[in-house]
């Protein structure tokens, strides 16, 4: 009997890591259809930015309240997931509570298991008040509407479920009960079935145990499709992310090319280019996901839609349709629509007349933009929505000269007379005599 | 106010086999727009009083190309930049300060990747340099006890940091100096940039300058600074559209130094 519960248990892990691992590959796939980028240097830089950003949070204290919930979730997410490794054990070995030898370690750990479990209970309700009762002006955002929203509320039910269940499992385990070592919050629990005798209570145990590493391998392969994948991508997501000064906008190379065999007297427009046999015909800017860079497509997956950088947006406060927060999940969307018609069409993707310009995000949304880059200060995560805003500007611009009428003429005069206004270059000095 | 202005070019150094300390990047704004035509000046009559050996590129400068980059025309931008790169090399270029953060960023940040390497400051920091090193005095004059709220241009501050040289600068002036609610790495652009300055907004329910003007005159200031000619006319037409002009002034913050010591 016991070798059952052990077999199903290992069945039960292998289906759930197998499935992650399926949709970890993908996700890589997908990513690495974005347009190279090197972001090999600096490692050292790479590496603080991650340890800030990342692990410590340093940008979430911006919003104090949000942060101290947020911290709490994290911490108790990490700390509690050490809990999952003696449940492993135990399931895989027919152990009860391996790591119990520890003794007052052991009680140490599990007490603060417990306290943490409350903490992050209240805080999810919390969460959960702010999203559904107060509907913060973020959280209540159109962006979200359909199943954006049911993902956020999902997040929250699943996490509430979870450490519902380590408690109660917890509280009638009789054993640990007995014990009597770290069930600081357990102990008070388990009067609620006082009036149960042990069979019972045994049976709500081990229904609890299960259901609750169940539902920890559910909630891992919920990930893939949830913004909840930020908790594994905020890690490379601020590890990659543009270490320069924030005005510094990319440099376009094969501009430079072109640019300088104009500039060039001596170049010879005719003369046979060396031949490139992997050329691309290459593209400026970008109109749909594979023309942006996997560190775009990677700030995508990791977007967990909370809004910072569409509530800091000068455009969208003065009530223009740019919301940068919804040019990550466009992307995203995209992005998964791709690699779904890849998988459709073994592994090759197939034209589908449709991109993430126009089906996705429209031309009034990324005309709208300032560039002042306060999205990019804001995201927890250093994601940039302005870097793909920019990009895809530069193909409505040089493939389609899809520039607003106004701007072509700004652009027209800085051509002809080298200001945006029409003026004589002649006349740049006349303010030195003018009064 | 002295009228006589001494403003060498590059071309005339030059043929006096003379190099100048720093290069002074007027900009177009600077050079065309008649409002910041007066921030140029006010920069040149410091720069005279501080006897700083400077000169201007006149008639062989252009656009920087930064409006052109921001609205995604990358083949303009770099034509500019490859243009003014060969200028400012033939000269041997090696300091540009500018009162134009837009032609700051851009020169700072965006030239080193075609070969145009230079140290390039933000007149703020320009002034804040000659000011630690004993070559000018700030006196507050007229500003004295003036409250003084300073409106962060994002390509000086988010773009590249500097948020303090402006600052300290107003706080010399013995100016009473009072900060938004957004300031900043929170401050809220003027709603200029991007190459918005050039077109009309989207649709909306307001302009950006007017939202921006709002968290000005909360403070309550008689003068609202700016570092940035952009950010200088979006204001003054906040103020206009308030209908505050007559009691808020928006002033760089090189015109409030000018104009505390009557240059």
């Amino acid at each position: 009997m016991m070798y059952i519960d052990n077999l199903f248990f290992a069945i039960l892990l292998s289906i759930g890591i197998g499935f992650f691992t399926i949709n970890v590959k993908k996700l890589i796939r997908n990513i690495n259809l974005g347009k190279d980028v090197d972001r090999s240097d600096n490692s050292s830089a790479r590496w603080r930015n991650m340890a800030m950003v990342a692990l410590g949070q340093s940008k979430m204290v911006k919003r104090p309240v949000a942060a101290f919930l947020h911290l709490i979730v994290y911490a108790g997410f990490i700390i509690i997931n050490i809990e999952v490794l003696e449940i492993i054990i135990d399931g895989l070995f027919g152990t009860h509570r391996a790591f119990s030898f520890l003794g007052g370690f052991y009680g140490f750990l599990i007490g603060s298991f417990e306290i943490l479990a409350v903490l992050v209970l209240i805080s999810v309700i919390v969460f959960w008040i702010r999203r559904n009762v107060i509907k913060l002006k973020r959280f209540a955002s159109n962006d979200l509407n359909g199943s954006p929203r049911k993902d956020a509320n999902a997040i929250l039910y699943f996490e509430i479920v979870l450490m519902s269940l380590f408690l109660i499992m917890n509280a009638t385990d009789l054993q640990f009960q007995a014990m009597n070592n770290g069930n600081i919050i357990s102990q008070h629990l388990n009067a609620l079935f006082s009036g149960l005798d042990i069979a019972q209570v045994e049976v709500i145990e081990r229904v609890c145990w299960w259901l609750h590493i169940a539902g920890i391998l559910v909630f891992l392969n919920y990930l893939y499709y949830s913004k909840h994948l930020h908790i594994l991508l905020a890690f490379p997501n601020t590890y990659y992310a543009d270490l320069n000064a924030k005005g510094k906008f990319d440099n376009l190379e094969s501009v430079t090319k072109e640019v300088k065999l104009m500039m060039d007297p001596n170049a010879d427009p005719f003369a046979a280019q060396p031949v490139d046999e992997n050329a691309v015909p290459s593209k400026f800017g970008a109109s749909d996901v594979q023309d942006l860079n996997w560190v775009q497509l990677l700030n995508a997956y990791t977007c967990t839609e909370c809004g910072r950088c569409t509530s800091s947006c000068p455009a969208n406060q003065t009530g223009k349709k740019l919301s940068p927060r919804k040019i990550m999940m466009d992307t995203r969307d995209r992005l998964e629509e791709v690699g779904r018609n890849i998988d459709a069409n073994k592994g090759v993707f197939v034209p589908d007349n449709k991109s993430l310009l126009n089906d996705y995000i429209t031309t009034e949304e990324l005309w709208a933009c300032t560039s002042c880059n306060a999205c990019v200060e804001e995201c927890p995560v250093n994601i940039s929505p302005l870097s793909i805003i920019i990009d895809m500007r530069r193909y409505l611009v040089m493939e389609q000269s899809a520039a607003p009428q106004s701007l072509n003429a700004m652009m027209t005069n800085i051509e002809n007379n080298g200001a945006p206004w029409q003026y004589n270059q002649m006349d740049r000095l006349n303010w030195k005599d003018e009064n | 106010m002295s009228e006589v202005i001494n403003v060498p070019t590059m071309a005339e150094m030059m043929a006096q086999g003379k190099q100048p300390e720093v290069l002074f990047w007027v900009g177009c704004a600077g050079s065309f727009d008649d409002r910041a035509k007066k921030i140029t000046k006010a920069f040149v009559r410091i720069l005279n009083r501080a006897n700083v050996d400077f000169a201007v590129l006149g008639t062989e400068e252009s656009c920087t190309g930064d409006p052109a980059k921001r609205a995604g025309n990358e083949f303009l931008f770099q034509m500019q930049a490859m243009m003014n790169i060969e200028v400012l090399n033939a000269y041997e270029a090696k300091k540009i300060v500018t009162a134009c953060p837009h032609c700051f960023n851009t020169l700072k940040n965006e030239y080193p990747e075609l070969g145009g390497n230079y140290e390039v400051l933000h007149h703020t920091e320009f002034l804040k340099q000659l000011l630690d090193s004993g070559r000018l005095s700030i006196e507050g004059g007229q500003f004295k006890g003036k409250r003084i709220t300073f409106h962060d241009p994002c390509y000086l501050g988010r773009a590249n940091n500097i948020y303090e040289a402006p600052r300290e600068l107003i706080q010399k002036l013995d100016a009473e100096l009072v900060e938004m609610k957004r300031s900043r790495a929170n401050g809220l652009c003027c709603g200029a940039g991007g190459a918005q300055m050039f077109k009309e907004p989207e649709n909306g329910t307001k302009d950006v300058n007017v939202e921006r003007t709002e968290d000005a005159l909360e403070t309550n200031p008689q003068i609202i600074a700016a570092g940035c000619p952009f950010c200088n006319t979006m204001m003054t037409d906040g103020v206009k559209t308030k209908e505050k002009e007559s009691d808020i002034k928006v002033m760089d913050v090189a015109e409030l130094i000018a104009n505390a010591q009557d240059l």
